[in-house]
């Protein structure tokens, strides 16, 4: 079977790969966000003695390698680690927790740069009508939302597209824990390159589909409020 | 809306200087700002004009001296609102940018609506609420400013040279919804190196000179009778230095 006939096909198992997937990536994404963007704005917004050396470590961060974040959270997570009791290694949950780590430097680092921009823009304004530090972490949250969309995709693409720490922390377990990048590897390595090139080009579709739809979100919305 | 009983004027500096490393703003100024016609802080550039406003704002502490409000150091700045050369619009529509001062004014969230079209009205850009105010023209955008300085109910406007960069009509604009605050009873502080401008409006004239005040007077005496050489150039037309 040639890679187009495999996408027309519709077949179920490539469906469960790709909606895995999917969740994977876009749950590891929503925590990232919900910890990086505000952890990004209030590093913008305070000053601290480390805060330099620390925006460089997030900085740096942002090129972590993947087998490197999943073979940590492989020692977290296994049955000896401090985690192992959990009993999360090769769960997708193990692979979100990992993914997460991946993608919060991403996701912090950019937003901290937006919103310090834009605080050099909003500083007297906001300080001149009395706005708190939480007061001005939302309004700099929500009025960067167009630019911060970008960071959120920044941390989509990495984390859609790593293979090493899925791999390690999933195991790639057919119908559990196989996504398209470990599914990708497996098949390659297997010869059946057809397949294995069928797949790469469904995760290609899929990253510009969200990319798209984010595009076409921003623009709308920019439409209406500048 | 919530209203402090307590007033903030008078507004007084007491020999307050301001400096940044070598530079020095403002050099021992002392100066008392009472109710009553506008205020409008005259001078060239860079004599001090913007320091002294933040500072009666309370955005920046003094390097020596002190500021009092109704004879207070710390004063609630709900009852003051600043007005910036240059407008900073939130990347909001023009209603959401006037709903946003209502709301860190205080008011309860139930009345903002009403209360962003009443004041939209004041400043004639009810037909733009739903636009972007980042795309409207300087003019207007300066009115979406004063907008929501105005949402905060202000017993003291000061405001920053705002029709600095405008043409003549938007600066009618602006100087007219001035001039209805004014009359309304907000006390106007305005910075302004427009003649014509001081003229119209001033009822007071606060006259300053490389980061020192050389004069304080009645607007009328000060154009009749300026009691200093630089101050009757500036009058002339002069260029002061």
């Amino acid at each position: 079977m040639n890679a187009w006939q495999l996408i027309a096909s519709g077949d179920a198992t490539l469906f469960a790969i790709v909606r895995l997937s999917l969740m994977v990536s876009l749950s590891a994404v929503a925590i990232a966000a919900v910890i990086g963007l505000p952890l990004g704005a209030l590093l913008a917004l305070t000053r601290f003695p480390g805060r330099a050396a620390l925006i460089v470590l997030l900085n740096g961060f942002m090129g972590l390698p993947p087998v490197v974040v999943g073979l940590s959270v492989y020692l977290l997570l296994s049955r000896s680690g401090p985690l192992g009791g959990w009993g999360l290694l090769f769960t997708p949950l193990a692979m979100v927790i990992a993914q997460s780590l991946l993608v919060l430097p991403i996701i912090a680092a950019l937003t901290r740069q937006t919103i310090e921009d834009l605080w050099s823009e909003y500083r007297d304004e906001l300080t001149a009508v009395g706005v708190g530090p939480w007061g001005r972490v939302a309004t700099l949250l929500w009025d960067g939302r167009f630019s911060l969309t970008t960071a959120l995709l920044a941390g989509f693409g990495r984390a859609a597209a790593e293979v090493g720490t899925v791999m390690i922390v999933g195991g790639n377990i057919d119908g559990f824990t196989r996504t398209m990048t470990t599914a990708i590897a497996l098949e390659t390595s297997k010869g059946n390159l057809p397949l294995a090139l069928g797949l790469g080009i469904i995760l290609i579709g899929l990253i510009l589909a969200v990319n798209a739809a984010a595009w076409g979100v921003r623009a709308w919305s920019e439409q209406r409020t500048g | 809306m919530m209203r402090d009983t307590l007033s903030d004027l008078p507004l007084v500096l007491d020999r307050v200087s301001m400096r940044a490393g070598a530079t020095t703003m403002l050099d021992q100024v002392s100066l008392t700002i009472g109710p009553g016609a506008p205020t409008l802080v005259i001078g060239p550039n860079g004599s001090g004009k913007t320091s002294l406003l933040r500072l009666c704002m309370g955005l920046d502490a003094p390097s020596e001296g002190t500021v009092t409000w109704g004879g207070r150091r710390e004063s609630r700045q709900t009852r003051r609102a600043l007005l910036f050369q240059k407008p900073v619009m939130l990347r909001r529509s023009v209603a959401e940018n006037v709903a946003y001062g209502l709301a860190r004014a205080g008011c309860p969230r139930h009345r903002r609506a009403a209360r962003t079209e009443e004041l939209l009205d004041r400043v004639g850009l009810l037909e733009l609420a739903d636009r972007p105010a980042r795309r409207l023209s300087g003019g207007e955008q300066q009115r979406v400013a004063l907008a929501r300085a105005l949402a905060r109910e202000p017993e003291i406007l000061l405001l920053d040279e705002p029709t600095a960069s405008l043409d003549p009509a938007a600066t009618r604009h602006v100087e007219s919804i001035v001039q209805m605050a004014a009359h309304s009873g907000t006390k106007i502080v305005m910075a302004s190196h427009d003649l014509g401008q001081v003229r119209r409006l001033a009822g007071e004239v606060v006259f300053m000179v490389r980061g020192r005040v050389r004069e304080q007077a009645n607007a009328r005496d000060f154009f009749d009778r300026p009691s200093t050489p630089e101050a009757a150039a500036f009058v002339r037309g002069d260029l002061v230095l």
